[in-house]
């Protein structure tokens, strides 16, 4: 399509978890696919995580955890974005098992992705996620 | 080793086969690695270790420089310590834990700590909401040391702590139990983790800035090397670096590197090589290529004995000689398909076990998953038992030695490795490489092209990109810490800080944060303030104002 801006994507990891690999990982694929990528780092506060989604107007908001907290820090993060009535869907990566997913997934996030994810996959879903019109 | 002309004349043979034979049938891929990328050959032969010299390279176990083994008899006299970690909820559930697995024929104690405690946080930290007690057990004063090892005797049983940054204030509860206890700390055997510079590129459990940790790991160093001669004071840590996406190369390479930066500051403090190089051993990771871990383990003693003698002048053998633990890597390990692990751990086992390491860990197969259940936990154990006392495999010590291929790849995996080393060195030692993102970049680039690899099916992993199962997987019983768990733990928590000494906390902190101040030796001070009950944190943050806090570099 021309004239289409790429995909802003914002990444962070809430909580203390320091299991960064992965996350990183990502931010470089999405790279390569073309999308624009800010990758906040690990140790974020949900608060600032949301502060930095409607800073950055990203349209996607991406969360990596892969300790226990994960749902605690998933809830956090989803109440804010409630809170705040924004429109940015919120995907997670991580070690999510089934009963996890089905929390998440109830709770409001968008999509989940567990280890062992092929990129392609993450890629696809957030190229579904974000609508042409909104990149024109 | 080999006659010269019978050098030559083997390889024109091979020249010749690889013409005539082995051309007429087509490989199935153009051309072959180890896991880690070195280029392999069909079949090695003596051409490629012609310069081996059996002394000097590979002598015997039990001496310089150690390739076949750090001790002589090796299993024959005693098989490896079964040391699977464990860690879990409050230091009662935890003291539960140990007890089953001490049942099950665990020989040795090891504690994983949560990621609170592991960077220097109190339970009541705001940060540590939903974290506490989670992967690992929480540690807040002395009086959770005393529950944790509640019925456990001190004496008699090696006690292993999986603790880096804030190693003074735990190892200081473990002292205060000690001497309250009135068990002298000559006596005690353990080791603390202790490396505090790879938890800033790989583990990311960091809490000071690189150099500042080198220096509180050195305060450490001279603590032990006057006062705990049984205590393995530090345990340099290789598997991080791995699972962070380095090849075999770059663990070894970055592991020695971060001992070279430790000892370059601890000689320079005066404490002798030979004081502190016995008590100092290595954890590494296994990974899935079975050989070239088996290389890697023979590596590493080779190479560890030539930095203590060539760099150090070490004069002892006990100096020179290198102990090992390893543990199957978690990140070897899929999600898909979990009970596939179990065959994992085992292979790893394997390599780990004739690779003639001193104790091993074999990841629970759930470990992917969650922390490990009971179930999986006793498997782990069953696993080394088998090999240990069915395969074969503990009674003859370095079966590969003189083996082409494996000689072969030992001096590579050796020469590689020391080039990561100089690398390092030449940008000012890993503390500085860590520093300016250097070395995090570097994993990070690995580590994706080995995921590009499995993704385009270069790698195959089983259950992962090749043989997944048509429906979906199901998940094993999985352990889960409760939300009680972190309850417990903040009730106790504010009832020791509302039932102990405050003044005596406050006097103890002080004269800590004196000692900082001038850069001394804090050791002694953070043993006193934990024996009064100052919390890990409130020892933690006085060491951060004065020594600063880790803010990584940006590498994405």
């Amino acid at each position: 399509m021309p004239n289409s801006r790429p995909i802003r994507v914002l990444l962070a990891k809430p909580g203390l978890d320091g299991h960064d690999l992965g996350v990183k990982m990502v931010a470089l694929a999405l790279k390569d696919a073309g999308m624009e990528v800010i990758y906040m780092g690990m140790r974020q506060t949900p608060e600032g995580i949301v502060k930095a989604c409607i800073q950055e107007d990203a349209d996607i908001l991406g969360l990596s955890n892969l300790s226990a907290s994960l749902i605690p820090m998933g809830k956090r993060v989803i109440d804010l974005i409630k809170e705040k009535k924004m429109d940015v869907p919120v995907i997670y990566g991580g070690t999510i098992l089934n009963e996890d997913k089905t929390k998440l997934l109830d709770m409001g996030i968008t999509a989940t992705f567990s280890p062992g994810t092929m990129m392609k996959d993450i890629i696809q879903t957030i190229r579904e996620l974000v609508p042409k019109e909104k990149l024109q | 080793m080999f006659k010269s002309d019978s050098i030559e004349r083997i390889g024109e043979k091979k020249k010749h086969w690889e013409e005539n034979v082995l051309s007429k049938v087509p490989a199935r891929k153009p051309t072959f690695t180890t896991l880690s990328g070195i280029p392999i050959d069909h079949i090695h032969t003596p051409e490629d270790i012609q310069d081996l010299d059996y002394e000097r390279d590979l002598g015997f176990p039990g001496e310089y420089p150690f390739t076949r083994g750090a001790y002589a008899p090796m299993n024959r006299s005693r098989p490896w310590t079964i040391r699977q970690v464990v860690g879990v909820g409050t230091a009662r559930e935890t003291n539960e834990r140990h007890k089953f697995v001490m049942k099950t024929g665990q020989t040795g104690m090891s504690n994983d700590f949560d990621v609170p405690t592991c960077i220097g946080l109190d339970s009541d930290h705001p940060l540590a909401e939903g974290e506490v007690g989670r992967v690992g057990v929480a540690i807040d004063s002395m009086a959770d040391m005393e529950t944790l090892y509640d019925g456990i005797p001190l004496e008699g049983t090696s006690h292993s702590f999986t603790i880096n940054h804030p190693t003074l204030p735990i190892l200081s509860m473990f002292l205060g139990l000690a001497e309250k206890q009135g068990v002298p700390f000559s006596t005690l055997r353990g080791t603390t983790q202790n490396d505090p510079l790879k938890e800033c590129f790989a583990m990311k459990m960091f809490s000071f800035p690189p150099k500042s940790s080198v220096k509180l790991l050195v305060d450490t160093w001279e603590f032990a090397s006057k006062h705990l001669p049984k205590w393995n004071i530090t345990n340099i840590n290789g598997y991080p670096t791995r699972d962070s996406g380095g090849t075999v190369y770059h663990e070894l390479g970055l592991t020695f590197a971060g001992a070279i930066n430790y000892f370059d500051e601890a000689l320079k403090r005066g404490i002798d090589v030979d004081v502190i190089a016995p008590g100092i051993s290595m954890m590494w990771y296994v990974h899935m290529d079975f050989l070239e871990e088996v290389a890697k383990f023979r590596a590493a003693r080779r190479i560890w004995a030539r930095i203590m003698k060539e760099r150090y002048g070490a004069k002892t053998k006990k100096s020179c000689m290198l102990r090992m633990h390893a543990q199957t890597g978690g990140g070897a390990y899929t999600y898909q398909q979990p009970e596939n692990n179990i065959v994992r751990g085992t292979i790893g086992g394997m390599a780990a076990a004739l690779g003639g390491v001193q104790s091993m860990a074999i990841a629970c197969y759930d470990e992917a998953l969650s922390i490990p259940s009971e179930k999986a936990h006793r498997l782990s154990i069953r696993t080394q038992q088998v090999i240990c006392h069915e395969s074969g495999i503990a009674d003859v010590v370095d079966p590969f030695a003189g083996s082409y291929y494996m000689e072969w790849l030992t001096n590579e995996v050796e020469a590689r490795s020391w080039e990561v080393i100089q690398d390092i060195e030449d940008r000012g030692g890993l503390a500085a490489a860590v520093d300016s993102g250097y070395v995090d970049k570097l994993l990070t680039q690995q580590a994706y092209s080995y995921s590009k690899a499995v993704e385009n099916k270069e790698r195959v992993v089983v259950g992962v990109n090749e043989f997944v199962s048509e429906e979906e997987d199901e998940e094993p019983e999985i352990f889960r810490v409760t939300e009680a768990t972190e309850r417990e733990q903040l009730a106790n928590l504010k009832k020791l800080k509302e039932t102990r000494n405050n003044g005596d906390v406050r006097r103890t902190l002080d004269d800590l944060r004196r000692a900082a101040d001038k850069n001394d030796n804090v050791t002694p001070f953070c043993l006193e303030a934990a024996k009064v009950y100052a919390t890990e944190g409130e020892i933690m943050q006085v060491l951060r104002d004065v020594y600063g806090e880790f803010k990584p570099p940006s590498v994405v």
